[in-house]
């Protein structure tokens, strides 16, 4: 293992890796690096399923796990969707479902306030925060930086194992007697720090805390192995100005997953501290189920500063990946460099940078400020810029392009519009005059699921796609893949556009119900449809699903680079090895966007390739 | 039911398992068993984006026309102005772009969809197209802040006179609004004070707290007159939140937080240019706080202030509620004596 990460023995732009000391990370004496990794093919097959350190094997256990609690989420989505669209009415499925929380079919206020609660966390943090940086930056940091794998992969595998477990804790909590967490996936206090507020902050809140507290954990140990396998594990040539986007966007985000995930960790122990120990951090004045409680001088905006000090960062933790994913396919399918690679450099590190600033834009109405929500309604709106500034950049990549439209393709393209629609309503929310009246209604609710929801998950679609190749040796049906792709397409503005209008009448989110307001009696249809074009959407996932499983056994076998890419992946055998090159690492020469040169026959130029008599690199 | 389900389910994998085993087979026999996109694919494609955007379009269209007369109606305070006319300007502002870079997606999508022997023109940057496009939308915006936190300075502004100031109770899951007496002054109050009716927790022995006046379920409001609103909370958090006018505030608990506006139409005034009689203002609870937060309301009543003055005269005060002795209960110890 000591010399497993080894660069290869070769003079590069790193210099002469072989007599420079502090490179000599391989033995001269046993040469065992050149094809050591064959020998480790006899696994147990506990050691290469289950508790396994290749990166490649992990990968699929985060991708899988964020597929069966995606599916869990979703499947509650339609659950309160139906509530939403014919309130009080009975649905006997609810019943088979949830039981005594929907007696008779219909269901019931808390457990409608449960469902959008798991869903939204689940969503956020097990669906795009796990399963799409888990998925891909284990999968593709080693293989498109050219190492053996994650520099520990130890504690990788920790850090699957933490996902798991906290996985595992969240959908447990679902089987308890007073039902699961339901104070809203953002748990603000005393709402959910007092068991007599509601059921679901007894003994569910608990379990979400833990939950949490597993998935900060495995947060950090897959971040930190990130980020230290992209300073260190590159290849020879693989300056960091020759990386892929993906890896960069990857990169950045680890560092503000490392940066903001303990502070969510340090709100969490604080409730759980609150609830459990009499500590009284988020608790003042306060007079509930017929008693005053002792505790005071607390201040729950405390938590929500804590909350959102991550909660910012972590909608562009989920984010920025898939734009990642985008860029990366987006130019290996227009046969085209990416458009401003480095100003999507900067833009990115311009986007990470501010998401650490802005995060009072949640809390313009919690009485702050005026002042302190003028700096904030001005760091807000700044982040717009480069914002825009990548969506330029993909439209450019398009121009004069040569498309080819695999269903990745069409995931990245439909990401671009979502992200453009969501973005967009960003701006009304961060002027914060104008969010005094669409604060906390489905305004927000549209905003968030087009710019982030939506987005971030064509980006993990996009990737399945893409890399399945990769992942599973074999290729996803194309024809099913487009299906999915335009009934997903068109489920997503179907449910959350009108749900901007929703909001500008006034209509609060998290409502049980619309009918208790005669104001809004005329918006029930309104609920209907988007009700409809969730079931739909709902339904062609399965398409999805129906093509992943299938492939992974019987679909065609993939040939080393399907999509005639650059980056390094693709240089790797199609069955998956342990190391994952035969032989040396591969030595990079040139970026990772050389498609369509015009002196060149072929339209790409793999990043191994390297260069011509005479060439140049190309400025970018 | 639920094995019903999973068999049906089981069911209709296996029926697609085995057409897609055919499928492929037939692909193979005539050779086309390939998932890369062929020419005719990458055609198809791109038109369906040129069709799906245009739907798109149409579908927004479709829902200014149908559901923007549902919005709410003309704001019925002061500030609701600068608000609503902000907001119409953002509005045009975002779907300018918004419709500029999805024309340019569309057409694009379509225009460069890949053909035989077409080759993708190498071109990775151009600085001055960059500059030009990050310096365009920071002045945009720079115009959007501008105007966002000038509109934020007035409306957060506290007027320095002639303001009513009501107290506003939230709790799970109803209102309490609470109406300086005669002083104009609201009377302190402790939490570890609230007992039976004494549901504020109001300090009673303090004179200013005896004038006070207490209301549910309805609350009136004069209009042409600033109203400041201090809120608390008993419990959780709660968000005031008044849509008409334009209006919204969380109440934390342990700590008092205001807002203030001064309506501009009587509740009578908005009923007879909605042509609606039955149209009430409301208060509602905008922040998750429990089983019935869908349910939590007040009715407003923006009153003349002659009326106003009228019905809050008409208003007990709290010495009369809380600290008279029960009529009942004096004529039992005049008796005993
Ligand atoms: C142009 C850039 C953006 C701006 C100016 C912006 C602004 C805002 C503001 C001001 C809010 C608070 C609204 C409220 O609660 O009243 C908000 C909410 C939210 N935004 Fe954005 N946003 C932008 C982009 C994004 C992106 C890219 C994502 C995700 C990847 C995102 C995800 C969210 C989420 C999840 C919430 C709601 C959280 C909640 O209350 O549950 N936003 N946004
Ligand atoms: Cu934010
Ligand atoms: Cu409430």
């Amino acid at each position: 293992m000591s010399n497993f990460n080894e660069i290869p023995k070769e003079t590069s732009a790193l210099g002469n890796v072989k007599n420079d000391p502090e490179h000599k990370l391989y033995d001269d004496e046993s040469h065992t690096y050149l094809n050591d990794h064959d020998d480790h093919d006899e696994q147990h097959w506990i050691e290469k399923y289950v508790f396994s350190t290749d990166h490649k094997m992990i990968s699929k256990q985060y991708l899988l796990t964020a597929i069966v609690m995606g599916v869990i989420a979703m499947t509650m989505s339609t659950f309160f969707r139906l509530q939403l669209a014919w309130p009080g009415k009975a649905f006997p499925i609810l019943e088979v479902f949830l039981g005594k929380w929907a007696p008779g079919g219909v269901l019931d206020p808390n457990m409608y306030l449960a469902l959008v609660t798991i869903h939204g966390t689940i969503m956020v943090f097990f669906v795009l925060t796990g399963g799409l940086s888990g998925t891909f930056s284990n999968l593709l940091i080693p293989l498109q930086i050219g190492a053996r794998d994650m520099a520990s992969g130890f504690l990788n595998m920790l850090s699957y194992w933490f996902f798991f477990i906290s996985s595992a804790i969240m959908v447990a909590s679902f089987f308890i007697e007073t039902g699961p967490a339901s104070g809203g996936w953002t748990v603000y206090p005393p709402l959910s720090a007092l068991p007599q507020a509601m059921p679901g902050s007894g003994l569910g809140m608990t379990l979400w805390l833990v939950s949490m507290t597993f998935f900060v954990i495995s947060s950090l140990l897959g971040g930190l192995n990130y980020i230290v396998t992209v300073i260190n594990l590159r290849t020879v040539g693989m300056k960091m100005t020759r990386l892929p986007l993906t890896i960069w966007a990857f990169f950045v985000t680890a560092i503000l997953g490392v940066l903001s995930f303990p502070v969510l960790l340090s709100a969490v122990v604080l409730l759980i501290m609150d609830r459990g120990f009499g500590t009284s951090f988020y608790l003042s004045d306060i007079f509930i189920g017929g008693q005053a409680l002792e505790q005071s001088g607390g201040s729950p905006i405390l938590y929500e500063h804590l909350f959102w000090f991550l909660g910012h960062p972590e909608v562009y933790i989920v984010l920025l990946p898939a734009l990642g994913i985008t860029s990366e396919i987006v130019a290996t399918n227009s046969r085209k460099p990416i458009f401003g690679y480095r100003a999507m450099i900067g833009s990115i590190i311009a986007i990470a940078f501010l998401s650490f600033i802005v995060w009072g834009h949640h809390m313009f109405i919690t009485g702050m400020s005026p002042f302190l929500g003028s700096v904030f309604v001005f760091t807000t709106l700044l982040i717009a810029i480069p914002s825009a500034v990548k969506v330029f950049n993909y439209i450019s990549t398009l121009w004069k392009s040569n498309i080819q439209y695999t269903p990745a393709m069409l995931f990245a393209v439909g990401l671009v519009s979502t992200f453009i629609t969501g973005g967009l309503t960003g701006i009304i929310l961060a002027d914060s005059a104008l969010d005094i009246n669409v604060h906390d209604t489905y305004f927000v609710v549209a905003h968030f699921h087009i710019v982030m929801g939506a987005s971030a998950i064509f980006g993990l679609f996009a990737g399945v796609y893409h890399w399945f190749p990769k992942m599973f040796g074999r290729m996803m049906n194309k024809t099913l893949g487009y299906v999915h792709f335009w009934a997903t397409m068109i489920a997503v503005y179907g449910v959350f556009f009108p749900m901007h209008f929703l909001g500008l009448a006034g209509v609060p989110r998290r409502y049980y119900s619309i009918e208790a307001f005669e104001m809004f009696n005329n918006l029930v249809d309104i609920n209907v449809l988007i009700t409809c074009f969730a079931i739909f959407g709902a339904l062609a996932q399965f398409v999805f699903l129906f093509n992943y499983f299938y492939s992974m056994y019987k679909g065609p076998v993939a040939s080393a680079n399907p999509w005639k890419s650059n980056t390094l992946e693709w240089t790797t055998p199609v069955e998956h090895i342990h190391g994952n090159w035969h032989g040396a690492l591969p030595v990079v020469h040139r970026w990772a966007y050389d498609y369509s040169r015009p002196d060149l026959e072929n339209d790409f130029m793999p990043q191994t390739s390297p260069l011509l008599p005479h060439e140049a690199e190309a400025a970018h | 039911m639920v094995k019903l389900i999973i068999v049906v389910l089981a069911l209709a994998f296996y029926a697609m398992w085995q057409l897609m085993n055919v499928y492929n087979l037939s692909r193979k026999m005539k050779g086309t068993l390939s998932e890369n996109s062929t020419v005719k694919d990458n055609e198809l494609q791109g038109k369906l984006f040129v069709v799906y955007f245009a739907a798109f379009f149409a579908f927004v269209a479709w829902q200014l026309i149908e559901y923007g007369p549902r919005l709410l109606p003309e704001s019925a305070s002061e500030h609701g102005k600068i608000t609503d006319w902000l907001m119409n300007l953002n509005l045009i502002i975002i779907a300018i772009p918004f419709v500029i870079t999805h024309l340019f997606l569309a057409f694009f999508t379509w225009k460069y969809s890949g053909k035989n022997g077409q080759k993708a023109v190498f071109y990775s940057h151009n600085n001055k197209l960059e500059m030009i496009w990050t310096i365009v939308p920071a002045i945009v915006l720079t115009v959007i802040i501008a105007y966002g936190i000038k509109s934020w300075n007035t409306i957060t502004a506290l007027p320095t006179e002639g303001m009513q100031e009501i107290e506003l109770y939230a709790q799970q899951f109803n209102w309490t609004a609470r109406y300086a007496g005669a002083d104009n002054k609201l009377g302190p109050n402790n939490y570890l004070k609230i007992e039976g009716a004494n549901e504020l927790g109001i300090l009673m022995d303090s004179t200013t707290s005896q004038d006070d006046k207490i209301v549910k379920g309805e609350m009136h409001i004069p209009v042409g007159v600033p109203v400041n609103f201090k809120m608390r909370s008993r419990d959780v958090i709660h968000s005031a939140y008044m849509p008409h006018f334009r209006s919204q505030m969380n109440c934390v608990p342990g700590m008092s937080t205001q807002m203030h506006f001064t309506p501009t139409i009587t509740t009578a005034q908005m009923q007879a240019k909605l042509k609606n009689p039955k149209f009430k203002y409301v208060l509602l609870c905008a922040k998750i706080c429990g089983s019935s937060h869908w349910n939590m309301q007040m009715d407003i009543v923006v009153d003349t202030p002659t009326d106003y003055k009228k019905w809050l005269a008409e208003q007990k005060t709290l010495a009369e509620t809380l600290l008279a002795p029960a009529p009942a209960d004096s004529a039992v110890v005049v008796a005993a004596k």
